[in-house]
Formats: structure tokens, C-alpha cells, sequence
């Protein structure tokens, strides 16, 4: 999907509801991923009732919400899962959910194989097992595989592998395609950010300028390749790559945490990011009145980025980036592909600010 | 390029896409292929909404669009076409 300027600017202005709205149903895992987005481990008392789940789907049917994006911390974890994916489905939502893939039996994906409406993505962060469990824990990759297995075995085609690139795995990004093909599944790819956990492994591995230019040409290259429009900082580096190019949070996206507060986006959990709740007056409400996302959808000042000759391309990036790498968010992405980024990370003054809430497990245990 | 559709059919939106009214028109989405589709005039949605009601595109276009819009009119459903959102007879 590619866009144009007028078009843009609608979306800029934010929707009647969300395009794409991500819920997180537990804060809950199996996993204690490094890089966890919403440091998830263990489950919050405070989570959605079962009742209070449905009521929002409710409101999602209601706003005509195309699909959900379902995913936590594991959102199988939670014991009436499936009965909220069936209310959703039955509603007319479409659902996607994003699993580690631990629940994904051969019994699970036939009941999931065979619906227009459901679709899974699969977490992988590696071609090999090696790459893979250094980053989401011993024996993640193989039960991402068997769970693979289980939906190409089950008649389930088009579901996803998704990725987050980091400089570990961007060398591997021809062999996960060839993964994706021999599963009858769709190759995802997402950027790091330093959002939750990944704050701490930010620096370590996200992917150098080089890296991210030969990444660029490969999507490029590879228009059938799904990315969540994660990558569009990097359009500044000449045709845009497909998607809405400009950061959606409040405007076409948003987050609902298991708490049922709601976030901008996925990718800032942070009270400064905090639009509201849905149990204050339901969700409508929030995406339609929130005083955040008023502001959110106001025209972008370009701030620091006002003499680059590409901010029309770019729109200055990732704002959860530019937030927890401690960077105004006036200023230039910290991954902008012409550097200027890592001109502002020098100049900073303070480190940035430690992602809020965090639910991860006391004790982790490394895999190093 | 695809063959022109056949606007002496029927034509209607598929059963598989949902679409919702935005201020710039609408948008589609098709829970099949997931395709996103913008469509970005609030004639065009209309004459999507109604495609059904009509015996052929034709007959929905001479009913709902003025002349000398039925052109891009013909152009824009046409596309909906390849996207699967409207499909043909």
C-alpha cells in the first residue's frame, strides 16, 4: 500500500477508529524475552475480567474496527483466550494474534486453520537456534518451529513469521524467507525499538547505518515482505517504501494494555504516552477525546529536522525511539540514515527515561 | 494489464470486505487477501454501497453519477476490481 499526500495528511488527522489496534490481553509470559517490548513476565491482578474483555470487543464491532492485533506478554496464557478470540470472530472482528508459539498444538491449529478472519504471527528472532535463543530463551526456536509445522500441517497458509531485525539476524533475512516459503507462511519484519526490555539491549543490537541502508534496498526488493510499517525512517533514503510513512501513534494506531489502559502505540508504554482507560467511559471515548491524542494528531512540527531536504520522506522517524534513547521528540530519528541521530544521541543531556510499567519476572534466567 | 471488467453485469461489494466511513470517503478492508483500500471520495462509496441494488455497474453509474464524472468513476471501480473489494457478477 503506498499513499498519497493528501491521503496522508487525512491520517495525520487522525481516524474515526484505528486501522490497526494492538491489544495486549497479559502481561503474563513463558518467555522472558530480552528484548520485550512491554516487559512482560508476569501477570498484572489488575488484567481484564472476562466480561470487561468482551464489552471492548463490543466497542471494536461498534467503531467497525477492521481487526485486532492480539499479543501480550503470551496471550494463549490466558485461560478464556480462545473464548474471547470466538466472541471477537463472532462480532466480525478480525483477529491476529502473535504467539511464541508454545500453544500451538496440533489440535490448536486446526481449530485455527481455514478462517478468513483469524490469522497468527508466529515470534522468531533467528534463522537458527543459536541466534534465535540468545535473544527469546533456550528452546524458543525450536518450539516456534514445531508450532510452524502444526499450522502448514494443519492447512493454515499466510500466517506469519515475524521478526525483529537485529544485527544478529539481518544476515539471515534470505534464509528466514526461504523458512517462511517452505511453512506456506508470510516473512514479517520489525524494527527494534527501545521500548520495554529492549531499552537495555538497544545499543547492542540494533542494526548499524550500513546495515540499515542494505536492509532498505532489500525491502526494496522484496515488496511482498510484511514489515507493520516499521521501517519508514528509512524511505529518507529515496522511493518510499510501502505503508503510510509517518508515525501513526493516535492517529491510525494504539495500544490496549491488559489493565485496559491505552498507549499511543505498542511501543511506549510510558505514562506520558497514556491517553486513558477503556474502563473510563469505554474506548470510544479515549480514541475519540483523550486530550493526548488531540495533540497527537495536530500537524508535526519538524523540529530539528526542518533544513533536511527529506523530512517530507521520513516525517523525523520513530517518536518511541527518539523517547526512550532520551532525545527531544523535535529532534531526528537516533537511526536517521543521514546521521544526524547520532549528532542529537551526542548532544543529549540525559540518558533516557526508564520504561514504565515493567512486568518482567524478578529473576530471569540468561541463556548466556 | 487485466482485462476490463464487465460493467453490463452485476456488480457487488464482497461479501468479505468491511467498510467504514471515514472523511475523506471510506475505507475497505478485505478479510480474505487483507487488503487495506482507501477510497477517497464519498461518490465512489456511495456507488459501492449500491452497486447491489442495480441490475449492472452501468446501470449504477447512469442512476447515481453525473456525466462528466462517470469516467473516473468507471477507472476508480475498476481498481476496486483488482483489490477483490467489488466483485464482478
Amino acid at each position: 500500500m503506498s499513499v498519497n499526500h493528501s491521503l496522508r495528511d487525512r491520517f495525520e488527522s487522525g481516524l474515526a477508529a484505528p486501522i490497526c489496534l494492538t491489544w495486549e490481553v497479559t502481561y503474563a509470559c513463558n518467555l522472558a524475552c530480552r528484548h520485550c517490548l512491554s516487559s512482560s513476565g508476569v501477570r498484572d491482578p489488575r488484567e481484564l475480567t472476562t466480561d470487561e474483555a468482551k464489552a471492548f470487543l463490543d466497542d471494536v464491532a461498534a467503531m467497525q474496527i477492521f481487526y485486532i492485533n492480539i499479543g501480550g506478554g503470551e496471550p494463549t496464557i490466558r485461560r478464556d483466550f480462545f473464548e474471547l478470540v470466538e466472541y471477537g470472530l463472532s462480532r466480525g472482528i478480525g483477529i491476529k494474534f502473535s504467539t511464541n508459539g508454545s500453544r500451538i498444538t496440533p489440535e490448536v491449529a486446526q481449530r485455527l486453520a481455514g478462517n478468513d478472519y483469524l490469522d497468527v504471527q508466529i515470534s522468531l528472532d533467528g534463522a537458527d537456534a543459536a541466534t534465535n535463543d540468545a535473544l527469546r530463551g533456550e528452546g524458543s526456536y525450536d518450539t516456534a518451529i514445531r508450532a510452524m509445522e502444526n499450522l502448514r500441517d494443519a492447512g493454515m497458509t499466510g500466517f506469519k513469521i515475524s521478526v525483529v531485525v537485529t544485527r544478529h539476524n539481518v544476515g539471515q533475512i534470505d534464509q528466514l524467507l526461504d523458512l517462511a516459503d517452505s511453512m506456506n507462511a508470510e516473512l514479517r519484519l520489525t524494527r527494534l525499538r527501545p521500548s520495554g526490555r529492549g531499552v537495555d539491549v538497544w545499543d547492542e543490537l540494533r542494526l548499524s547505518a550500513a546495515d540499515n541502508r542494505a536492509l532498505y534496498h532489500w525491502l526494496m526488493d522484496h515488496p511482498t515482505v510484511l514489515t507493520g510499517d516499521s521501517f519508514f525512517h528509512l524511505s529518507a533514503l529515496g522511493d518510499p517504501l510501502a505503508g503510510i510513512n509517518l508515525c501513526g501513534a493516535g492517529r491510525v494506531v494504539c495500544l490496549i494494555d491488559p489493565v485496559g489502559d491505552v498507549y499511543a502505540c505498542p511501543f511506549v508504554i510510558h505514562e506520558q504516552f497514556l491517553a486513558g482507560s477503556i474502563r473510563d467511559g469505554g474506548f470510544g471515548h479515549v480514541w475519540r477525546d483523550s486530550e493526548l491524542f488531540r495533540s497527537l494528531r495536530e500537524p508535526g512540527s519538524p523540529g530539528a529536522c526542518a533544513s533536511c531536504g527529506s523530512y517530507d520522506a521520513c516525517r523525523g522517524g520513530c517518536m518511541a525511539a527518539k523517547f526512550f534513547t532520551g532525545l527531544e521528540l523535535t529532534d531526528p530519528d537516533p537511526e536517521c540514515v543521514f546521521g544526524h541521530g547520532e549528532t542529537a544521541l551526542a548532544q543529549r543531556v540525559s540518558l533516557g527515561p526508564r520504561p514504565s510499567p515493567d512486568h518482567s519476572k524478578r529473576v530471569t534466567i540468561s541463556s548466556r | 494489464m487485466p482485462d476490463q471488467p464487465d460493467f453490463a453485469a452485476h456488480w457487488s461489494l464482497h461479501p468479505s470486505v468491511s467498510l467504514r466511513d471515514e472523511s475523506f470517503g471510506a475505507m475497505a478492508y478485505h478479510h480474505g487477501n487483507r487488503r487495506l483500500v482507501f477510497l477517497k471520495s464519498p461518490l465512489l462509496v456511495d456507488v459501492v454501497r449500491q452497486l447491489d441494488d442495480f441490475e449492472s455497474a452501468d446501470a449504477a453509474l447512469e442512476a447515481l453519477v453525473a456525466d462528466e464524472q462517470r469516467a473516473a468513476l468507471r477507472r476508480a471501480l475498476e481498481t476496486l476490481t483488482n483489490s477483490e473489494i467489488v466483485r464482478v457478477g
